[in-house]
C-alpha cells in the first residue's frame, strides 16, 4: 500500500421554515433563517474551526507531506459567508499552504445529474466558478452529490473535462474486485474512477465513538496498521468523510482530533504517503473498466437512490420540481433562480424518506421534520409557491418551444433594434459633422450664410421620414 | 389457564369503544391457545359470539334462593345460560340478600347500559360477582374500566387470586378535568387493589400514575389492536363524489374536539372550493359546531348527517378522502385504524393513545388549527400524499392485531402467576 487519500465533504442546505398551504401565493421568501444559523454557527464552533485550525497545523508540522481534499457545495458557502465569515477565511488559509485541492460538486448538493443533463452541467460550473473566485483554484476530479454515479453520469462529467470521478465502492458493483485500485469508467473511458473504501471510512465515521465495537478503541497506530496490511499490489485508499465528523458527530471528547494529529507520523512509520486526488490520478493507471448501469450511492444500506427517491413522495416532489426546469432556465429572475438552486437539495427529499419506520434511523436523525409526511406537506407548499411565480413570468398555457421562439424572436428584434440605433448613432455623428464642417466653413465666409443651412437639414429630415413611411 | 374477566360490555350490543376492545382482546387472547375466558356481563341477549369465552349474565345470577325446576329455568334463560349453570350458581350463594327486589329466580335485573342510578347497578354487579366467584373454577381475575373494578376487587376477596384491572380510560379523559369524586373514588380503589394494572396507551399510564399516584411498576401499556375487515365490507359500493370528502365519525362532545375541526375546514375553504366536510355523530355539541359553522359561513361545504350505525359508518367512510380525529384526550381510540383499513388517510390529535404506534397517519396537536387545515389540503391537493398513507396505512394497519395484545397480557399473567 503507497498512499491515503483523504476527503472532507461540507455541505448544509437551506431549511426551509414552515409553510402553510396559506402562505401560498402571499410569502415568497421559504428559508428557516433562524434555525439555519444556529446549526451552522454550532458545528462550526464543535468541527469545522477547530478542525480547520488542526489541519493547517497537521500540514505544517508535516512539512507539507500531509494533504487533503475538500468539496464544499455552494449552499454551504453562501451559509458560511453569511453567519461564520471566518471560516472561509481560515478555508483561505488552508488552501494556500499548497496542500489542499478542491473537487468538484453540484453547487446545492443536489441530484440534479439524475434527471436534468443542462441543469446538472450548469451547477457545476457555477460551483467550479465560486471555488475559484474564493480560493483560486480549477476543480479538476468531481465528485457527485452522495456519490451519486452510472456510465450515463460519467459520460457528462466527462464531457465537463473532469479527468476523474470520485464515487461509492459499492459492493454490488465491485463484487470481489478491490476498491484500493484506480479504474477507468465504461461510460468515458478516458475518465479514470476512484471508489471510496466503505469499510475503513465507516470504522471513523461510525464506529470511531461506539464503545460496543470490538475494534473499541481506534487508534491511529491501529487505523493505519490495517492500511498497511493491504496486499502491496494495491495503490490508494480513498477516505472520503463528512467534516462533521470531527468535533461534531464525535465530539472532542471522543479523541478525534487527537487520532487524526497522530495519523501523519504512523503513517511515516509505515511509508504510506498523504496524495491529493489529482496526484493520484496522475500517478496510477487504471488497471480495468467498470460499469455501473444503474445509479450507486453512498446511502443506506442499499447504496443507491432510494434514500432520495424511494417512495411515492419522493417521486412526486422531484418530478414537480423538475417539469418547471426548462421554465426556470428562461428565466433571468435572480431571486427565482436562489430559490430554484436552494429547493433542489437533496436534503429536502432525504426528510421525506419513510424508510427510518424499518431501519436506518439517520433519516430521523438529521431532519427538522416530525414526520416524512410533514416533510413533504411543507416542501410541496414552498413548491407550489415556486411554480406560481414561475408561471408569473411565463404562463403555463404557452408550450415550451412556442415559447423558446417567441424568445428568440424578442431577443432577434432586441439585436436588430440594437444595430439599428447604431447605424443611426453613426449617421447622426456624420450628419453633424458635415454640419459642422459646413457651418465652419460658412462661417469663415460670411456669418449671413446661415439660412440656407437650416433648409438643408429639413430636407434630410423628410427624407428620413419618407424612408420609414415605405 | 383460566381467566375471570368482568366486563360492561359486549358485541353485538355496544355502546362505545369498551365493548368492541374488550371482545377484540379476549378474541385475541384464546387465539393464543390454552386459555379458557370466562366473561361475565350485566345483562346478555344471547346473540354474543361464545366461540372463545363462557359467558354469564349477573341478571341470571341467583343471589337469594327460589325453588325452580330444571325445566322453568330452561324456559325462563336457557337462550343464554345453561341450567345447570344456574342451579351450581344456586347453590353458591352467601348470604341473605332477600332484602333486595330480585326476580322470580332469585336475579337482580341489570339494565346493561348506563342508567341514572349507575351506582347502584355497579354495587349490584359487584354483590353478583362474589356469588360467580365461589362457583367459576379461575387463576386469575381480569375487570374491564371502572364499572367493573368493585366485582374484580370482590372477587379476589372471596378467591385470594389476583386481580388485573385494565383501563380503557379514566375519568380525566372523559370529564377533561373536571372528575366526578366518587368516579375518581372507585377508579382509584381498583387500582389500589390490583395487583397489576394495564393501560391502553402511555397516556393513560402517565395518567394512572400521575394523577391517581400508582406505582409505576405495576402499570404497563398493552395497545389496543382492531378486528380484521369483514369480506363484505372490504368491497363496499358507493358512489364516488366528484369533490373531496373529509369525514370526522363520533360523539361530538368537549373530548373530541370538534369545534378544532369546524375551524380547520374553514382555514381550508379560503383556499380550495371543490371539497365538503362531514361532521357525523351526534352530542351535547351539536347545536353548537351548527352555529359555529354557520357564523364561519361555511354551511353550505359543512354537513351534519347525525349519528351513524353497523354498516353506514363504512360506507361513509368509503366515501371519504380523508379521516380526521382532532380528540383533545382519547386514551386510544380504535376508529382512526378503521378508517386506515377502509384505507382512508388520517390525521389524529397527537392526544390521542393510537398515535402511540400508528406512524404513517399525520398527527398535529388538537389545538393546531393550521397544521391541521394543512394536512387537509395536502391530502386533498397532492396525490403522492394520499396513495403513500393509502397504502403504507393499509400495510401498517394489518399488522396491528389483536393477537399481539392478547399475548402480552397472558404474558403478564404468567408473571403475576410466576409461572
Amino acid at each position: 500500500m503507497s498512499a491515503i487519500c483523504l476527503y472532507f465533504q461540507i455541505h448544509q442546505p437551506f431549511r426551509l421554515k414552515r409553510y402553510r398551504f396559506f402562505d401560498i401565493g402571499n410569502d415568497h421568501y421559504y428559508y428557516d433563517d433562524f434555525a439555519n444559523e444556529e446549526i451552522i454557527s454550532k458545528i462550526a464552533q464543535h468541527a469545522y474551526l477547530p478542525a480547520n485550525e488542526l489541519l493547517l497545523q497537521m500540514i505544517n508540522d508535516s512539512n507539507k507531506k500531509f494533504k487533503v481534499a475538500f468539496s464544499i457545495t455552494g449552499t454551504a458557502i453562501e451559509q458560511f459567508q453569511q453567519y461564520v465569515p471566518e471560516f472561509i477565511d481560515s478555508m483561505k488559509k488552508l488552501a494556500d499552504t499548497g496542500c489542499v485541492e478542491f473537487v468538484s460538486e453540484t453547487y446545492s448538493h443536489s441530484l440534479a445529474s439524475l434527471t436534468d443533463e443542462e441543469e446538472f452541467r450548469q451547477q457545476v460550473e457555477q460551483h467550479d466558478k465560486l471555488i475559484y473566485e474564493l480560493f483560486g483554484q480549477k476543480p479538476k476530479v468531481f465528485k457527485n452529490t452522495e456519490f451519486v454515479y452510472n456510465d450515463e453520469i460519467a459520460a457528462q462529467i466527462s464531457a465537463m473535462g473532469f479527468k476523474a470521478v470520485l464515487t461509492e465502492g459499492a459492493k454490488h458493483i465491485l463484487g470481489w474486485k478491490s476498491p484500493n485500485y484506480v479504474y477507468s469508467s465504461a461510460g468515458a473511458p478516458k475518465m479514470k474512477l476512484l471508489f471510496r473504501n466503505s469499510k475503513l471510512t465507516d470504522d471513523i465515521a461510525m464506529r470511531f465513538s461506539d464503545s460496543s465495537w470490538h475494534e473499541y478503541p481506534l487508534t491511529a497506530d491501529k487505523y493505519m496498521a490495517w492500511i498497511a496490511d493491504c496486499p502491496k499490489e494495491e495503490q490508494i485508499v480513498n477516505i472520503a468523510l463528512n467534516y462533521e465528523t470531527l468535533g461534531e458527530n464525535h465530539p472532542r471528547a471522543t479523541g478525534i482530533f487527537d487520532f487524526f494529529k497522530a495519523l501523519p507520523r504512523f503513517a511515516e512509520q509505515k511509508g504510506i504517503e498523504f496524495w491529493t486526488p489529482s496526484e493520484a490520478v496522475s500517478k496510477l493507471k487504471a488497471v480495468d473498466v467498470i460499469s455501473v448501469t444503474h445509479p450507486i450511492s453512498g446511502a443506506d444500506e442499499a447504496r443507491d437512490v432510494s434514500a432520495w427517491l424511494g417512495n411515492d413522495l419522493q417521486n412526486e416532489a422531484f418530478h414537480k420540481l423538475y417539469s418547471v426546469a426548462e421554465r426556470v432556465h428562461l428565466c433571468s429572475d435572480r431571486r427565482l433562480k436562489q430559490d430554484w438552486l436552494y429547493l433542489q437539495s437533496s436534503d429536502h427529499f432525504f426528510y421525506m424518506s419513510t424508510k427510518h419506520f424499518s431501519d436506518g434511523a439517520a433519516h430521523a436523525m438529521f431532519s427538522p421534520y416530525e414526520s416524512p409526511y410533514q416533510a413533504f406537506t411543507n416542501y410541496m407548499n414552498v413548491l407550489a409557491d415556486f411554480i406560481v411565480r414561475v408561471e408569473e413570468q411565463y404562463p403555463l398555457s404557452i408550450e415550451n418551444e412556442e415559447l423558446n421562439a417567441l424568445l428568440t424572436t424578442i431577443k432577434n428584434q432586441e439585436s436588430e433594434i440594437e444595430m439599428l440605433n447604431k447605424e443611426l448613432r453613426v449617421l447622426r455623428t456624420t450628419i453633424e459633422q458635415n454640419e459642422n464642417n459646413a457651418a465652419e466653413a460658412k462661417a469663415a465666409e460670411k456669418p449671413a450664410a446661415k439660412k440656407p443651412t437650416t433648409t438643408r437639414k429639413t430636407a434630410t429630415k423628410r427624407t428620413t421620414t419618407k424612408k420609414t413611411d415605405k | 389457564m383460566k381467566a375471570l374477566m368482568f366486563g360492561w360490555e359486549f358485541p353485538p350490543h355496544i355502546l362505545g369503544g369498551l365493548g368492541t376492545a374488550s371482545y377484540g382482546l379476549t378474541k385475541g387472547m384464546a387465539e393464543n391457545g390454552n386459555m379458557e375466558i370466562t366473561f361475565v356481563i350485566p345483562k346478555p341477549h344471547g346473540d354474543e359470539d361464545k366461540s372463545f369465552a363462557n359467558i354469564i349474565g349477573a341478571c341470571n345470577t341467583p343471589i337469594a334462593w327460589r325453588e325452580a325446576d330444571w325445566d322453568y329455568v330452561k324456559s325462563r334463560i336457557g337462550n343464554v345460560m345453561d341450567p345447570q349453570l344456574y342451579f351450581d350458581l344456586r347453590s353458591h350463594i352467601y348470604a341473605d340478600f332477600n332484602y333486595m327486589s330480585v326476580n322470580d329466580l332469585g336475579c337482580i335485573e341489570f339494565s346493561g347500559r348506563y342508567p341514572d342510578n349507575l351506582l347502584e347497578e355497579i354495587n349490584n354487579y359487584s354483590i353478583v360477582a362474589g356469588v360467580i366467584a365461589r362457583t367459576v373454577d379461575f387463576d386469575i381475575i381480569h375487570s374491564h374500566d371502572w364499572l367493573t373494578y368493585p366485582a374484580g376487587i370482590h372477587a379476589k376477596q372471596v378467591s385470594g387470586k389476583p386481580l388485573v384491572i385494565h383501563v380503557h380510560a379514566t375519568d380525566f379523559d372523559r370529564s377533561r378535568g373536571n372528575v366526578n369524586p366518587t368516579v375518581y373514588g372507585i377508579e382509584r380503589d381498583g387500582m389500589l387493589n390490583a395487583d397489576h394494572i394495564i393501560t391502553v396507551s402511555n397516556l393513560t399510564r402517565r395518567t394512572v400514575i400521575e394523577k391517581y399516584g400508582i406505582d409505576p411498576a405495576k402499570v404497563t401499556t398493552v395497545h389496543n389492536a382492531v378486528e380484521p375487515l369483514r369480506e363484505e365490507l372490504k368491497h363496499l359500493d358507493v358512489p364516488k363524489m366528484k369533490e373531496k370528502v373529509v369525514t370526522f365519525l363520533g360523539r361530538i362532545t368537549m373530548q373530541k374536539g370538534p369545534e378544532y375541526f369546524v375551524e380547520a375546514a374553514a382555514k381550508v375553504l379560503q383556499k380550495v372550493h371543490n371539497v365538503r366536510f362531514v361532521m357525523a355523530g351526534s352530542g351535547d355539541m351539536m347545536e353548537k359546531m351548527i352555529d359555529l359553522a354557520a357564523q364561519k359561513d361555511i354551511s353550505d361545504r359543512f354537513h351534519f348527517p347525525g349519528f351513524q350505525k353497523g354498516k353506514q359508518v363504512y360506507e361513509m367512510l368509503k366515501a371519504s378522502d380523508v379521516y380526521i380525529m382532532p380528540s383533545v384526550s382519547e386514551p386510544f381510540g380504535i376508529s382512526p385504524l378503521e378508517a386506515m383499513q377502509m384505507g382512508v388517510p388520517s390525521i389524529i390529535s397527537k392526544q390521542s393513545g393510537c398515535a402511540e404506534i400508528l406512524n404513517h397517519v399525520i398527527k398535529t396537536d388538537f389545538w393546531d388549527i393550521d397544521a391541521m387545515a394543512d394536512a387537509i389540503y395536502s391530502i386533498i391537493t397532492y396525490p403522492a400524499m394520499y396513495k403513500q398513507l393509502h397504502e403504507e396505512g393499509l400495510t401498517e394497519v394489518d399488522g396491528i392485531q389483536w393477537k399481539k395484545a392478547g399475548k402480552k397480557v397472558i404474558d403478564i399473567y404468567n408473571q403475576l402467576l410466576n409461572r
